[in-house]
This record gives C-alpha cells, sequence and structure tokens, in this order.
C-alpha cells in the first residue's frame, strides 16, 4: 500500500499557492493534514498528479473568534481546535463534536477544515457546519467565494471545490443567546465513523420554551441531512419535551442505507434514539444557560 | 536451595530489547533487498483469458515479473495438501502463481520483483490480466446447493464427508423424554496478527546455500517445503522465524507461494528478495476461520441430562483445503466439552466456496464447537425452566471418571481421551467468582433503572499440545551461559522467558543466564510447531528433558572431579556442589569445560578446570564409547495422545433497550491448564484470547458480498477491538496437573478465545429474551431480532 | 505548529529524489527520497531505523506512531518532505544512553503490556504522547487515549495498567514524559538495563 508517484508543492504563502493551483488546475490536489487523503492515495485510491503541501504556508492557522462567529482557518488541526478555550466556549458544539472524531493521534494531524472539505457523510464537523448554517471560505487565483454548506458539500466525500480552488477557512456561526447543543452518535468501535449521529441545537424563549430547534444527522444520507424541528417542538417547555413528533419527522426525512455495520431501517430507528436523547440535553443546556 | 522458577512470575527478558525498538521482525531485515508486489485477483471465480505485461515493463524500479508459464515445472505443480485425511475425497490446492482459473480474491496471479515496493505497486498496477468471470459461490450452503461448482471436476462442492458416533444418537433421542432440534451459524473471522505476512531470502552463491527468515509458525517445515520445490538438499537451506508480530494460527499455514517464490526469484537473479504483506492483501491473500452452519438435535431427561445428541454441519473451507480437516474434526470432538456423553453423532460436509481459504485461527474449531454444545445446554435449561448451571452440573463428568476415553478420534489420529480435569470445582470457583447467585439482584436493580443486564456463561474442554512431538537442546558454554533452542518459533508468547524457568530450574543456574533461541533451523532442525497450544507442553517437555540429561553429566562430570558420590551433589546457584557442604563446588561452567578434552586456555575456567584433572587411562580412549565432548544433550517429547485443558467464561452484558449497542460489563474466567510456567504469560494468553473472542462475538466478521467481494478488507471496517471495547476481565487459575508430562502442564494458548461467543450470546439471550442463535451478532441485527420478536408476540 | 517557512515555492518532480532532513532523537538525518515516500518509510528504510512498525498503512492500528514536535502522529499518513526540518521522536529515543528503560517502557514490562511486541512502539509513543497532555489520567481517560491503537496479543489489560503506572511515575518528576530518559550515574534504581 504505497502512493503512486505524485509530484510534490510546498508553497510558502497564500499566493504562492493559489497560482500552483491555477497552474496545476485538475491535476493538483491540497493536502492539508491528510489523515483522510493518505489513506486514499496509499490504497491507490486516488492517485493526483500533484499535491499542494499546506505545511509550509507562512499563515492560515488562525482560529478567530468574534461576537458572531469562529473563524478557523485551514490549517487547524482538529485537536488545536478541541482545546481552544475561547472558540469552544463561543461554540461549545465544536467540542462535543470534536470529542466524536477518531482518535487523539489523528486529531493531531487531520484539520478542521479538511475534514469538512473531504465531506464524509458520517463525518461530525460537515454537520456541525450545516446545523450553525456556517460557510466555507474559497480563495483562487482569480478570486475569493464563500459557499453555505448547502452549496458546498454536494455528495458522499464530494465538496465543491473547483479546480484550482483552496478552501482557506471555515466559518461556523455562534448561536443566539437561549440556545444550547448537543451531539449524540453510535459507532460500532469508539472513533469510528458513527452508524448514525445527530448535532441539535435548541433555542428557548424567556419562558423557558423551545422558540426554535434544529438538527443535523450524520450516516444517514448522502450529506448532512438538516431537519428543522421547530415546528415539531415549538412552544414545548424545555423541561418536558416531548420530542416524538420530531423524531417521527426526522426518521422520515432522513434517507440511511444498509451496508456491512448496520441495516438503514436500524439507522434510522437509531437516529430517533438519538435525536430525543440529543433534543433533552440541548433543552435542559439552554434552560441552564446556554449559550449553546 | 535456588528457589524455583517453574511457577514463578519471571519478568519477561524479551520486554527490554522490544520496547527499546530492537526487535527483529522479517521486514526490518534485508533493507538493501529487492522488494516484490503480487498482482491479485479481483475476483472470486474466473478464467484467466490475457496477461498483458507491456505498460509494467515501462516501470522505473522494475527488475523482473513471473507469472505461471514462467516458473520451473516443479513450482508448476500445485502446493502440497499438508495434512491428508482418508475421508478427503476431493482434495485441491493452490498454485504458487494462478494457473489459468483463479478460485478466490486475492489469489496470487504474478509475481513483480522492483528495487522497492513502491517501484512494485507501480508495476502491478500496470499489469492488465484479462478475466472471464465464472459464478462465485459464497457461503457454505450455496456451496453444498452446488448449483455452481468451485472446482470444474468437482461438481458436488463436497471436499470430505466425516461421521463420528458414540453408542446410538438417533435412538436415544427418539426414546428421550424432551426432544430439541435447531440451527445455529458462526461467521468468519482471521487471526490478524498486527505484522502481516512476511518472507525474506538470501542466496549465497558462493556458499550455494539459502537463508529464509519467514514469519511463520513452523520454520522447520517452510525449511523443507523450500528444499523440496526449489530442488536443493535440506543441508543447503536454513530457515529462521525472527521476532514475529503475532500469528493466531494463520501463519501455521505453509508453505505460503510466496515462501516458495522469494526464494526462488532470489536463486535465480542472485539478489536478495524480500516479501513483506500489506494490510490489504493480508485480508484476502492470507487464510481465515469460523464459518460453520451448524444443526443440532438433541434428547434430554427431565433433569436436563443430555441423552442423545446429534450434531450435522458444514465446514466453509474456502477455495482450497490445504490444511485438510483439522479445523471440522476439532469441532466435531471438542465439542463435547466437559459432559459426559454417551450417544453421540457427528457429521460434517466440508464444502469448497469462492472465497480466501481456511486453516486454524486461534481456537481451531473449538469456538464453533462451544457455541453449538453451549447454545444447546441453555435450550435445554430454558426449555425445562432450569439454571443454566444446574444442566451443565447434571451433565458434568466427574473428576473421578477422568481419564475418560470417548471413543472418538481427535485430530492427531489418537484418542479423544480427557486426561485430567475438575469441572464441578471450575464451576464452583467460576460462580462465585461473577456472583452468579447474586445477577438476579443486580438485574432486578438495573431493571427499576431502565436498564437490560443478562448473564450468560459457557465451558470448554480444550485438547492441547498435541504430538508428534518437539526437541529441545540444552549447552552450557564454557563461559557459563547456557544454550537453549528447541525448533517451533514463538509470535509472542514468551517463550524466551518460560523456556528458560525450566532450564534454570533443571541446571540451578540464574534465569538470567540461559539463552534461550526458537524457530531458527541451524540451532534445531526438527520441529513440528507452534500451534494447537502445544509450544509450552510439548518444547517446554523437551527442554527439561534436555536439561535433565545435562544435569546429570554435570552430576557425573563432577562426581569423579571431586570424588564426590553424585547422589550427594546438587546443582544450585551456578555450580555443582555438596549437599549440605556448599564449599566443596565446582562452577558448572568449569563443568562444562571439563566436558571437552581439548582445553586450550584460552580463559579462566580452563586454567580450573585443569585443577581436577584426573590422570587419563592411556589405555582408554579420551572421549568414551558412550560419551561426546560437550555439556550438552538433545531430548525430544513426543506423548502418546494430547493433554487437555478446560475452563469456563461467564459474562454480564448490558444491553440498550432503545438502540440494542450491547456492553459487556462483566467478564470472569476460570482457567486450569495444569502446572503454570509463569502465571503472568498465562494470564497475558487468556486475556488476550478473550478480546479476541470478544472481537469474534461482538465486531469481527468477514463479509463477503455474493460475488465473493469481501467488503470489510481494511482496518476500517474489520472492526478489531480497541481498548475501548474490551472488557476488564477476572481471572482464576485452577492447577489440575497433567499426569502425562513430566512438568504437569497443559497448554494455554488458545483458551481465551474458545467461550467468548457462546457465553456472550448467552448473557444477550439472558438480557433480551431473545434466542441468540447466530454469532457475531451486531447491534442493528439484536434490533431486527428484538423488533420481529415484538411483532410476532403483539 | 513550528513547520519551517521559506520563501519559494518548494517543489519535486514525482520521481525527483529531494533531500529531507529531520532531526530524530536529536541527531540530524537526512535522505534523499521522492515526495510519495511515506515517514513510515522513510524511518525504517532510508534511516534504517526499524523500531517504528507498519500494520495497516491507512491510519487505524497505531503501531506507525511517532512524536512530531512533541505530539504523537501516524507516520504512514505523513511524508517524509512534508515535514522536512522537524524533530521526531521514535522508540528508539526513549531508552536512556545506557539502555536503562524509559518510565513508560519500564512500565509496560512490569505489567505484561506486551506480548509479540509488533503494536508496542506505537502503544509506548501514543502513551508518551498522552500522558503528556495528561498528566494524571483517570482510567476511562486511559482506555479512550489508547483507544487508536490495535493490540492482537494482549487484550489491553496490561497496557492500561502500564499506562496508569507510567502517570504515577511522572508525577512529581521533572521527567517529561515525551523525552530520552535520563539515568543518574550512580542511580539504582534496579531498572533493566540489559537483555
Amino acid at each position: 500500500m504505497k502512493p503512486s508517484a505524485f509530484a510534490y508543492h510546498a508553497p510558502h504563502s497564500l499566493e504562492a499557492a493559489l497560482d500552483t493551483l491555477a497552474e496545476l488546475g485538475e491535476d493538483g490536489k491540497v493536502l492539508a493534514g491528510g489523515q483522510s487523503l493518505v489513506p486514499l492515495l496509499n490504497m491507490r485510491l486516488a492517485a493526483p498528479a500533484a499535491l499542494v503541501d499546506l505545511a509550509r504556508i507562512d499563515g492560515l492557522d488562525t482560529v478567530e473568534v468574534t461576537d458572531r462567529e469562529v473563524r478557523v482557518d485551514a490549517r487547524v488541526t482538529h485537536e488545536r481546535l478541541r482545546t481552544h478555550v475561547a472558540a469552544t466556549d463561543a461554540i461549545p458544539l465544536l467540542r462535543e463534536a470534536l470529542d466524536w472524531v477518531a482518535h487523539p493521534v489523528i486529531r493531531n494531524r487531520g484539520t478542521a477544515l479538511g475534514s469538512i472539505v473531504h465531506a464524509d457523510p458520517a463525518g461530525e464537523l460537515p454537520a456541525v457546519l450545516a446545523l450553525l448554517g456556517g460557510h466555507v471560505e474559497l480563495a483562487s487565483a482569480p478570486g475569493r467565494r464563500t459557499a453555505t454548506a448547502d452549496d458546498y458539500l454536494v455528495g458522499p466525500l464530494e465538496s465543491d471545490t473547483r479546480p484550482g480552488e483552496l478552501a482557506t477557512a471555515v466559518v461556523f456561526p455562534r448561536p443566539e443567546p437561549g440556545t444550547g447543543s448537543a451531539f449524540d452518535e453510535l459507532a460500532r468501535r469508539h472513533g469510528d465513523y458513527a452508524l448514525a449521529g445527530v448535532g441539535v441545537t435548541v433555542t428557548l424563549d424567556d419562558d423557558r420554551k423551545v422558540r426554535r430547534a434544529d438538527a443535523a444527522f450524520i450516516g444517514v444520507g448522502a450529506t448532512p441531512i438538516q431537519v428543522p424541528l421547530t415546528d415539531a417542538l415549538a412552544g414545548q417547555a424545555s423541561d418536558a419535551l416531548e420530542p416524538d413528533d420530531a423524531i417521527d419527522l426526522a426518521r422520515s426525512t432522513i434517507d440511511p442505507e444498509d451496508d456491512i455495520h448496520a441495516t438503514a431501517r436500524y439507522r434510522r430507528h437509531l437516529a430517533g434514539v438519538l435525536l430525543g436523547r440529543a433534543l433533552q440535553t440541548a433543552a435542559a443546556r439552554a434552560a441552564a444557560g446556554g449559550t449553546a | 536451595m535456588t528457589t524455583k522458577l517453574v511457577g514463578a512470575p519471571v519478568a519477561r527478558s524479551e520486554d527490554p530489547r522490544l520496547l527499546r525498538g530492537e526487535g527483529r521482525y522479517v521486514d526490518d531485515l534485508g533493507q538493501d533487498a529487492y522488494e516484490v508486489a503480487v498482482v491479485r485477483s479481483p475476483h472470486a471465480h474466473a478464467r484467466i483469458e490475457r496477461i498483458d505485461l507491456d505498460a509494467a515493463l515501462e516501470v522505473d524500479g522494475l527488475i523482473s515479473i513471473y507469472i505461471f508459464e514462467d516458473l520451473p515445472q516443479r513450482l508448476q505443480e500445485p502446493l502440497p495438501l499438508l495434512i491428508p485425511h482418508p475421508a478427503i475425497s476431493h482434495g485441491r490446492t493452490q498454485y504458487v502463481l494462478a494457473n489459468g482459473e483463479v478460485n478466490h480474491v486475492g489469489e496470487a496471479i504474478a509475481l513483480v520483483v522492483a528495487e522497492d515496493r513502491y517501484a512494485a505497486e507501480d508495476a502491478v498496477e500496470r499489469i492488465l490480466v484479462e478475466y472471464e468471470p465464472l459464478p462465485a459461490v459464497v457461503g457454505p450452503e450455496l456451496a453444498r446447493d452446488a448449483e455452481h461448482a468451485v472446482h470444474d471436476d468437482i461438481p458436488s462442492n463436497v471436499a470430505a464427508h466425516l461421521e463420528q458416533t458414540i453408542g446410538d444418537a438417533p435412538s436415544a433421542i427418539a426414546d428421550a423424554p424432551h426432544r430439541l432440534s435447531f440451527r445455529l451459524d458462526i461467521e468468519r473471522s482471521a487471526s490478524t496478527p498486527m505484522e502481516t505476512r512476511g518472507t525474506y531470502a538470501r542466496w549465497d552463491a558462493d556458499d550455494q546455500r539459502l537463508r529464509l527468515y519467514s514469519s511463520t509458525q513452523a520454520p522447520t517445515s517452510v525449511r523443507a517445503a523450500v528444499a523440496a520445490y526449489l530442488e536443493l538438499d535440506l543441508a543447503q537451506v536454513e530457515c529462521i522465524a525472527p521476532d514475529i508480530g503475532g500469528g493466531f494460527g494463520v501463519k501455521i499455514m505453509h508453505p505460503w507461494p510466496e515462501e516458495i517464490l522469494v526464494p526462488w526469484v532470489a536463486k535465480v537473479l542472485g539478489h536478495d528478495v524480500k516479501f513483506t504483506e500489506d494490510r490489504r492483501e493480508h485480508f484476502v491473500s492470507a487464510n481465515h476461520e469460523r464459518s460453520q452452519v451448524q444443526w443440532i438435535e438433541v434428547g434430554f431427561d427431565d433433569d436436563g441430562r443430555i441423552l442423545g445428541l446429534d450434531v450435522e454441519f458444514v465446514h466453509d473451507h474456502g477455495a482450497y483445503i490445504p490444511y485438510g480437516l483439522i479445523v471440522p474434526i476439532i469441532t466435531s470432538t471438542q465439542l463435547i466439552g466437559p459432559y459426559k456423553l454417551e450417544n453421540y453423532r457427528v457429521t460434517f460436509d466440508s464444502v469448497y466456496t469462492n472465497t480466501t481459504p481456511v486453516t486454524p485461527y486461534r481456537g481451531a474449531g473449538r469456538p464453533q464447537g462451544c457455541f453449538a454444545m453451549e447454545r444447546t445446554i441453555d435450550r435445554v435449561a430454558a426449555h425445562l425452566g432450569k439454571d443454566r448451571t444446574e444442566v451443565r452440573a447434571v451433565n458434568f463428568l466427574q473428576p473421578e471418571e477422568l481419564p475418560y476415553d470417548f471413543g472418538l478420534m481427535f485430530q492427531d489420529g489418537r484418542a479423544y481421551r480427557y486426561d485430567s480435569g475438575d469441572f464441578p470445582g471450575s464451576l464452583a470457583a467460576l460462580k462465585e467468582l461473577v456472583d452468579w447467585d447474586g445477577f438476579a439482584q443486580r438485574r432486578a436493580a438495573a431493571q427499576a433503572e431502565g436498564r437490560l443486564l443478562g448473564i450468560g456463561m459457557a465451558a470448554y474442554v480444550e485438547g492441547t499440545g498435541v504430538g508428534p512431538y518437539e526437541g529441545g537442546h540444552v549447552l552450557v558454554e564454557p563461559n557459563g551461559t547456557v544454550q537453549v533452542s528447541t525448533g517451533l518459533s514463538t509470535q509472542g508468547q514468551g517463550h524466551q522467558t518460560s523456556f528458560a524457568q525450566i532450564a534454570a530450574d533443571e541446571l540451578g543456574v540464574d534465569v538470567a543466564d540461559v539463552k534461550v533461541v526458537t524457530g531458527d533451523t541451524r540451532r534445531f532442525p526438527y520441529a513440528v510447531g507452534t500451534f494447537a497450544s502445544r509450544a509450552a507442553v510439548m518444547s517446554g517437555n523437551a527442554i527439561h528433558l534436555a536439561a535433565r540429561k545435562v544435569r546429570e553429566k554435570a552430576l557425573r562430570i563432577a562426581s569423579e572431579a571431586l570424588e564426590v558420590d553424585a547422589q550427594d551433589l546438587e546443582l544450585a546457584e551456578g555450580q555443582v556442589r555438596v549437599k549440605g557442604s556448599p564449599d566443596t563446588a565446582i562452577d558448572l561452567n568449569v563443568v562444562a569445560t571439563m566436558s571437552n578434552p581439548l582445553r586450550y586456555a584460552f580463559d579462566e575456567a580452563a586454567r580450573i578446570a585443569t585443577q581436577f584433572a584426573q590422570p587419563g587411562d592411556p589405555d582408554a580412549p579420551p572421549v568414551a564409547d558412550d560419551d561426546a565432548p560437550g555439556l550438552e544433550a538433545t531430548d525430544y517429547y513426543s506423548p502418546t495422545q494430547s493433554t487437555f485443558a478446560n475452563g469456563m467464561h461467564a459474562v454480564e452484558v448490558e444491553v440498550d433497550p432503545d438502540t440494542s449497542d450491547i456492553t459487556v460489563q462483566r467478564y470472569a474466567v476460570v482457567h486450569d491448564c495444569g502446572t503454570l510456567l509463569n502465571p503472568t504469560i498465562v494470564k497475558g494468553q487468556v486475556l488476550g484470547g478473550v478480546a479476541q473472542g470478544v472481537g469474534g462475538a461482538l465486531y469481527e466478521r468477514m463479509a463477503y458480498d455474493e460475488h465473493g467481494q469481501l467488503q470489510n478488507a481494511s482496518f476500517m471496517d474489520f472492526l478489531m477491538p480497541y481498548a475501548t471495547e474490551v472488557p476488564s476481565v477476572d481471572i482464576d487459575h485452577l492447577e489440575t496437573p497433567s499426569p502425562l508430562n513430566p512438568l504437569g502442564i497443559k497448554g494455554a494458548g488458545e483458551a481465551g478465545v474458545i467461550p467468548g461467543s457462546a457465553a456472550i450470546a448467552a448473557a444477550i439471550e439472558d438480557a433480551t429474551g431473545i434466542t441468540i442463535d447466530a454469532m457475531p451478532i451486531t447491534p442493528s441485527q439484536l434490533h431486527d431480532r428484538r423488533l420481529a420478536a415484538a411483532s410476532s408476540t403483539s | 505548529m513550528t513547520a519551517t517557512h521559506g520563501t519559494t515555492t518548494r517543489t519535486a518532480a514525482a520521481h525527483e529524489r529531494v533531500e529531507v532532513t529531520l532531526t530524530v532523537n536529536g541527531t540530524p538525518r537526512t535522505a534523499s527520497v521522492a515526495p510519495r515516500r511515506l515517514l513510515s518509510d522513510f524511518l525504517r528504510h532510508d534511516l534504517e531505523m526499524t523500531g517504528t512498525h507498519v500494520g495497516c498503512e491507512h491510519g487505524v492500528c497505531g503501531a506507525c506512531t511517532v512524536l512530531l514536535d512533541g505530539a504523537p502522529i501516524r507516520s504512514c499518513l505523513t511524508f517524509a518532505i512534508s515535514v522536512d526540518g522537524r524533530e521526531l521522536t521514535t522508540v528508539e529515543g526513549l531508552a536512556a544512553d545506557d539502555g536503562t528503560l524509559h518510565p513508560v517502557q519500564q512500565a509496560f514490562r512490569d505489567h505484561h503490556g506486551l506480548q509479540c511486541g509488533f503494536c508496542t512502539p506505537g502503544f509506548v509513543m501514543s502513551a508518551c504522547g498522552f500522558l503528556a497532555e495528561n498528566p494524571d489520567p483517570d482510567e476511562d481517560q486511559i482506555r479512550e487515549g489508547m483507544a487508536g491503537n490495535l493490540c492482537r496479543c494482549t487484550g489491553y489489560a496490561g497496557i492500561l495498567d502500564a499506562v496508569k503506572q507510567a502517570a504515577g511515575a511522572f508525577a512529581g518528576s521533572a521527567t517529561h514524559p515525551c523525552e530520552q530518559h535520563r539515568v543518574d550515574a550512580d542511580a539504582t534504581d534496579g531498572h533493566d538495563r540489559e537483555a
């Protein structure tokens, strides 16, 4: 299991990286942490003609926390974000979701943005991005653009990163005040991609009744499946949540498939169970003061 | 008096080296060797129409490529059927490279030799093979249905049919007050050692000798195979099993195609050549085990006493049958467990499928047999509304009935006769260890919190230490070092330590002065191999016997030198000394020097030895007719039958009532392998086995689709447990010594894995009320079973 | 985070061999390799430091774990060229110069935390990295912290006990878990120096 030969480019700056990517076009593939890409290369399931390694870029390694959002640069690892106090205080869901990502050694190299670009339908961070309504910033030699989660996460292992483009940052909006969140999943082994999982946010009004609720599921569709739950839960007291309608809605929305680890039927059932649990947790957290 | 080392938890002498990263595994050697990669079939069953090498020949770093037609005649013969059995009516084995047809995904088609593995894989990718796909036969039942044939000339797909009986099971069942019949399934898993297969060969053209390093459990047999296929004298071939990163059975298979091809290519090219299998190859080209479908019919009385048991099963041995019927024969005999069965019939078909071949994986047919028998007992108990341990107790062979001969033939072709054991004692110990009687209370408390708990147990008897023999060589060097060697190899069992304990005890030396070499044909050319929990029993006793001979010789030499009767001498603290008068002594290394009449004064020992030199009898030869120079001896241990270890496991599981997720909460083991050589090592063997048992019960499954594609050929999808999936284990050791060998030991290597699936299935069944008749089981499968049960009762 | 930055884009053609220098266990080591050379192969076959093992080459088993600037990573998922100029610690860099085992290594020995030894270097390196980040772990944290490495022999019990002991050994000690063990010249701690 050795990779095919590839040409190697390690630009020193973002501008140089974009020039290189522009030159390479379809032939160039970005290497960040490599924790998803290198297994594919080693198995020769992918064989790009050239890799553009971000390891030597000066910059692209900041976590920026503002009143409105947490902005994570392309070179920030899972572990760095997971242990970034300001970021995870701002969005506790990030910490909880990242706890589920693989194992510490993988998190030391793998980048947060990389796992979004990789777009595994069972990946946690794409679901967090979708749930929070965040976006990805992309740069190319001609210019820059942003893409919302919905637009960016196109299919299983497929994100809308175009030839010549580099995803430079991911932006997670901070949930509004009064929001509690939770992430729950079940994997066969600790650290494996989940059979199913869900991230939820629940926002309460001043009477501690649900004003807004949302869920994003992993492992039960081609991309993270978002299910708006406000209609199913609005007005319910946070300490007496009756999530059955929300669970039914979610189970009828998601689109799981059979594989060797679980049937579609089981995944549908499991997603509902996890949703019920996550909603209770999130509502309780919201009631305890949030935010998220 | 030196403290006895056998039985002591001596720290392993292997460890410092391995911990410092100084181990020498096959791929650590031969840094300048050419490396090989293999073109493997992507089809489960196909005819090879054409192989186009043109594009591959352009690859940078390519040395050469070989296909079947390039091989010399001897290498165009099929690989051997290692263990023939009269019941095998249709034996087929594979070629080192496919001869026009492939019968499983992963079968070797072409061998690429290149400057390194990267280049070799580049060439493999560019070799174009055109196939005519043929229908694939997957799964034991489809094989037996025989709509399609794996091998054209075996339309039934059946390689062997075998029946063994005790008494008259059908009549006993017909006459029994209660009868049950049911089906039990076990799916495929595999040994999956952390180190894959590997072989490295050096041909020395000057000496006309071949040196082979292989990650094997049978180096002496690999040597013999290579000598035969390469048409060399045995004396020209040496095979060394260096540090081996785990075996668990898969590396007892030999010779692998690469074990023949690599030395052949090394000789042809006159250059070192190495094969290091990668993980993806290992999943499809290294053998599997376990898959069986078993049908049970049982008759029993009101107490749960089994009056007759009729078992029929189909054993899926994959595309070829190189290892004969060892696995199904073990199932068919070891199924009996600790129970007194007076009417038993077992029949099996061993069938071909278009899947990776099946040869032993730790447990070797026993987990399937244990699953059959223990699930049967649980069914009987459920039918009668009795406690499951009571039904077991009613059926136990009692200690005073042992030795007990069942009248069956075991895997070694010898009597299936239990030598010793105390099954009621084991059960009592187990019930106490797991607090079996307190479980009802624990369950009730959990239920009050909405949690589902269940408990289950399973018992096994394991034939260990099968023959025919192993040997040991023990030599005391003039510098005092004791060199011990035995032919079988080591895959982590700590033989360097435990065998040193045995020799040190006999010779009265510090264990640190004993150096043990295993698996090196330069040091010990005769051996059978490391499998069937046999190394400690076989080589342990052989080394004990050889050390005893050395001891006798040391006593004789010292007796003459000191002019003291040998009976009054003892070996202790590195000396031969007078009992009760330790000042009258000769160091053992001096005795070693004295054992050789040629004694140049190279060292202090030679000088001291001269003091004891007796005036020689001028008429006698310096080395007597019945003597030999050197303080050394070789001996062999060759038993008339296997020795039978036994044990019982109990498991408490929690099942999430909503997700059906299964968690092992408590795991208890009572284990009796006779005398413990080193309790730390034995415990480690048991714990490792338990982890594999848990893996086999809840996580690991070779998932083939109907086309014979293995869908989970990676560690991402073949779910070997991590630390988070393996429970803590409580162990209690009983020691019922074996009467069959001088050390009283029984094997311990496989025990831990055997009852895992049976005990965990029982616990899940107890927690959920759902009959568990197939393992492994996933939360998804359990959920489906619970849904089905709920809808059938509503 | 300590990657070296140049002022030009470094490039290498697919089959071009380029010089890569890493500081391995404190010593600069250089070899010329193609861009696709995995760090695991660079260590094992270019530097001939074979203590780092390879069990799967897809990042799951952890046998190839080494410390990159003190943090454990999978060397099979890293290209040597990508970490040119950086510091690595491998299993060969832990024991004292006289062979005295590092406290993590000693703990594995004391608790029978290894059998065949193949997964062991990866576990040892993972444990060092884990203990550096979690100096006082509880049993659940240890189990989770060691859950990125596969062992087929031990059933993990001895490994978990070993990490627990090692944590205790570092508590109140000046030694950093990721650094080479140092032995006072006159220290007689009874630990194994030879094998």
